[in-house]
């Protein structure tokens, strides 16, 4: 065998602490660009609205100086609302991105399959009947989806579960909850029914700190959660069997994404509503800019979290007077983003 | 007919005689039953022309049988074109949905009263019709184009793609207008009520065209679920049977969802439930018994379900599509746990 | 390598998916360092087999042991290094380049935060020389041709650095160019790094060709076992597969060479039964 170039991946290795890994130079360029669009959003998501605040101004009321006015509405209305935005955007992603790479198919998003749907009928049960329990209607939400997953799951357990089992039991576990949830909006009255569609549609609006606040802490704990098993995860992408033989625990992984994926899509829901499409398509469009095989975990969070945002920026000042809900622009552009996917992908692609 | 022979006529001949009979019984149940129970006697006389009392004459002719009528049609329709579209696109989860009629349906619905401003109680069916129709045709447009002509999974994806769209759009009108809101809430929970026999007669052409459309498919549809390369040396042309098939759902789906609301996990399951049947009379998946199968299991299933909704709640109803989902679920799921399904 | 010459044997194993056993009451004693070919008709349960012998499936009855271990006992990340299973038909998803799947190999070894080590970095390097993909190391694996893509996914396969090999039918699929590079890419990693490998295998002269051992079962058992000139005999042949041949030897190779015999072009000379 004669001597032949050696491929050079890019690569980075420490000697001391033992530190190495593969550099992916389009990957990092995809994610810094979009984490400082998405910081440049954030930016004028704050200055703009009913009061265009200056952005040195904005600086200073975020530090609590100037103008108390600005400070009470950036720091009680426009921050906390910017901040769930933000946040919920980065749970859709990344457990969209953590349900794609596991069940191998793009079209296996978290809201397709079931898991926001719970969170929906307890929700608008709790809207349409006048009753909460004292819970609030995030906690109702979280409980509800948490609860629909945990059914999702046990139905599919047989000895161990496969992605496509967990699929199809979804969309029947998503369909009953659909439909009760379509019963209930019948039955009741106009208000109450005007006032469920704006949560099912997903909504910022009103949205204040005591629901940043917990979703922080969630994802405080799921995001490392889901990134550190995010090694493991790529060998399941090559099969049960080979990833078996590769030496990953391919059921108590494939469990730990589940609980990672529905941990964050219940909490994002229970705070913003079952936000149409970040989770189907910010790790489809993250693949995409960066070049990978498989969606991206982080570089997904982040598109995820400039998506909402954004469509937040437009839904609030699109129509004077008038804040549209985000689910809305989000459902809206969502859609010709994935046509271009499907006209522009060469393969037939792993999904069906 | 094929491998009938084995389990001789006695099965198939059974199985059409007792679904046939089902439905006999729960059309007589339909007409009896409800917030005025009716005997018997008297719907059988009513429905030979003896006068009864006038409001016996009223229930019966007013209300039950355009109602039952409705089941009937709708059934047929929804059962039919759930297993064409199962069939078409050679995945067992496919629902008539998948092609985005639904959305359009309900997108129709809403311009038409929040738009419009159409006020009659039967005026947005046409809307709905239309955007069901314009939906399907832009969604198979969308899932053709590009190189790979038509594949499911794209065609899956532009479903999901339009569907998304002009919910959201549906979604912006609604909230905005409470006339579209009050409409729209009660035609997606999906229900049989409130429609009169001049609108089941208007719908009746489209969906009787679109049976025949689908029941002219079968053979070719046998020929399909071999894969696309046996069906093309069998000598099908794939592209007429598919511009065929998709017709038909279109006009099907799109006439029942119209007029009863997006009930289409009906499509999903009654397919699934025939070829159980099929399997039993030793019929196998032959295309040309299941389609017809389908078209008897679906509207026994709704008729029954919209029975039983209206005898839970007295006075108020249940309506049949919230029924339907929650019974259905559990035998969806059922059916997936006992079954070892490949991976796809 | 950990152990140059691993004992890797089954006792009693009994594998079934349902209720019907596949494999019933076998005993296997996989000889070290050398290549071990299974055959046997379809649905004989040598596929089953194998993927016992990498754990992946928990047998109803009987165990596996490696070195004296029991398999079940073995922490998942251990038995990965010292044993490797390349499936039948793997797929890997789109676009993913060569490289990066032949690095995936080596994720026994690696940790989520030394992910290139030198190690890893020169087992990938070897892996791709001695396949013969250095050059296409760049290209996603979906779009290589079936030969290329078998090596590419051998390379990930060699890249984990086991001692022992498992391969379940690695030339299905392949013309027999290919089949042959394949296999004698095997016997490459056999001789010149000393690999335990076991491989199933529908071509039976190729098995005699390749095979130091030969195992044959029918029905979930071993119907025979050993050197394949001992084991490919004319009656053992009929009553694994059902067919009838002569069995000759090959004037390539040396090693037993079965030729059936069909109900056309047979010729007059050869005795009918």
């Amino acid at each position: 065998m004669t001597a032949r170039e050696v491929p050079v991946p890019r690569y980075f290795r420490l000697a001391l602490p033992p530190v190495s890994g593969l550099l992916r130079p389009r990957l990092i360029a995809v994610c810094l660009g979009l984490t400082v669009a998405t910081f440049l959003v954030v930016c004028v998501s704050l200055s703009v609205g009913d009061f265009s605040i200056g952005l040195l101004d904005v600086v200073k009321a975020v530090a609590g100086t100037g103008d108390p006015g600005n400070v009470l509405i950036i720091r009680e209305l426009r921050m906390p609302r910017v901040a769930t935005g933000l946040l919920v955007g980065v749970a859709f992603a990344l457990s969209g991105a953590l349900f794609q790479t596991m069940t191998r198919n793009p079209m296996a998003s978290p809201d397709v399959i079931g898991l926001t749907e719970g969170s929906g009928t307890a929700v608008v049960a709790a809207i349409m009947l006048g009753w909460d329990g004292g819970l609030g209607l995030q906690t109702l939400g979280l409980l509800g989806g948490l609860a629909s997953a945990l059914l999702v799951y046990a139905l599919a357990w047989r000895g161990g579960t496969t992605g496509y089992r967990i699929i199809l039991i979804g969309i029947g576990v998503s369909w009953m909850c659909t439909s009760a949830t379509d019963y209930l909006i019948a039955r009741g009255g106009e208000f109450q029914a005007q006032a469920a569609l704006g949560w099912l549609v997903g909504n910022l609006n009103g949205r204040g700190w005591d629901q940043t606040v917990p979703l922080a802490i969630a994802l405080a704990v799921l995001v490392p959660i889901a990134l550190g098993l995010g090694r493991l995860m790529r060998t399941l992408q090559l099969g049960d069997d080979v990833a078996g033989g590769l030496g990953t625990p391919v059921q108590w992984v494939r469990l730990g994404l589940m609980l990672a994926g529905v941990g964050l899509i219940a909490f994002g829901t229970a705070a913003a509503g079952p936000i149409a499409f970040v989770s189907l398509m910010a790790p489809q469009i993250a693949q995409r800019l960066a070049g990978t095989a498989w969606p991206p975990p982080v570089t997904s969070a982040v598109t995820g979290g400039l998506v909402v945002v954004g469509s937040d920026l437009v839904a609030r000042t699109l129509l004077p007077g008038t804040e549209l809900p985000v689910g809305i622009i989000t459902g809206v552009l969502g859609a010709p983003v994935l046509l271009w996917l499907l006209i522009r992908a060469n393969r037939a692609g792993s999904g069906g | 007919m094929g491998t009938s022979g084995r389990a001789g006529v006695r099965r198939p001949a059974l199985l059409l005689a007792g679904l046939t009979a089902g439905l006999a019984l729960l059309c007589l149940l339909s007409l009896a039953l409800g917030a005025l129970n009716v005997p018997f006697g008297q719907v059988v006389g009513a429905l030979a022309g003896r006068r009864e009392s006038s409001v016996v004459d009223n229930v019966i002719w007013s209300v039950r049988v355009p109602r039952t009528a409705l089941g009937l049609i709708a059934g047929v329709a929804l059962g039919l074109s759930g297993a064409l579209m199962q069939a078409l696109t050679r995945n067992p989860l496919a629902d008539p949905g998948l092609l985005g009629v639904t959305a359009g349906g309900g997108f129709g619905v809403v311009i038409a009263v929040g738009v419009l401003g159409l006020g009659t109680l039967y005026g947005y069916v046409w809307f709905a019709f239309a955007g069901a129709l314009a939906a399907s045709v832009v969604v198979y447009l969308l899932g053709r184009s590009g190189r790979s002509g038509l594949t499911p999974v794209k065609l899956a994806l532009a479903g999901v793609a339009v569907s998304a769209l002009l919910s959201s759009l549906t979604s912006a009108i609604v909230l905005t207008n409470t006339d579209a809101l009050n409409r729209y809430r009660f035609w997606s929970a999906g229900s049989l009520a409130d429609q009169n026999g001049a609108t089941v007669l208007a719908v009746l052409p489209f969906i009787a065209v679109g049976t025949v459309l689908a029941i002219a498919c079968a053979p070719a549809l046998n020929s399909l679920a071999l894969g696309e390369d046996v069906a093309a040396a069998l000598g099908r042309r794939l592209g007429l049977v598919r511009v065929q098939g998709v017709t038909a759902v279109t006009l099907l789906t799109g006439a029942a969802v119209a007029v009863i609301g997006p009930i289409v996990f009906l499509g999903l399951v009654v397919p699934h439930v025939a070829r159980a049947l099929a399997q039993w009379a030793g019929l196998g998946p032959d295309h040309r018994w299941l389609l017809p199968l389908s078209a008897l299991i679906a509207p026994g299933l709704l008729l029954a379900a919209d029975i039983l909704g209206r005898m839970l709640d007295r006075p108020i109803e249940i309506q049949a599509g919230v029924l339907i989902a929650f019974l259905g679920g559990p035998f969806f799921i059922a059916m997936v746990r006992r079954r070892r399904l490949a991976e796809v | 390598m950990e152990n140059p010459a691993p004992d890797l044997r089954a006792s009693d194993l009994t594998l079934a998916y349902d209720d019907a056993p596949v494999v019933s009451e076998l005993d296997l004693v996989v000889p070290p360092g050398r290549i071990t070919a299974i055959v046997g008709a379809n649905a004989c349960g040598k596929s089953t087999l194998l993927r016992a012998l990498a754990r992946l499936l928990t047998p109803r009855h009987g165990a596996v042991h490696l070195d004296g271990r029991a398999l079940r006992s073995l922490p998942t990340r251990e038995l990965a290094q010292r044993l490797g299973i390349l499936p039948q038909g793997p797929v890997a998803p789109d676009g993913l380049t060569v490289l990066d799947l032949v690095n995936r190999g080596r994720s026994p070894h690696q940790t989520w935060w030394r992910q290139w080590s030198k190690a890893d970095q020169s087992a990938v390097y070897a892996a791709l020389a001695a396949t013969d993909i250095t050059d296409l190391a760049d290209r996603p694996v979906d779009e290589l041709s079936g030969g290329q893509r078998q090596r590419a996914w051998i390379a990930m396969a060699m890249a984990q650095g086991t001692e022992v090999l498992l391969l379940d039918e690695p030339t299905t699929y392949l013309d027999m160019a290919h089949q042959i590079d394949v296999l004698d890419l095997v016997t490459d990693l056999n001789r010149r790094e000393g690999r335990t490998i076991v491989m199933v295998l529908h071509d039976l002269n190729q098995a005699c060709r390749y095979a130091d051992h030969m195992v044959a079962m029918k029905s979930g058992r071993i119907v025979a076992e050993g050197d394949p000139a001992g084991v490919i005999t004319a009656a053992t042949v009929e009553d694994v597969f059902d067919l009838r041949c002569q069995v000759t030897t090959d004037p390539v190779s040396g090693t037993p060479l079965v030729i059936p015999i069909s109900r056309h072009h047979t010729a007059e000379t050869v005795p009918r039964d």
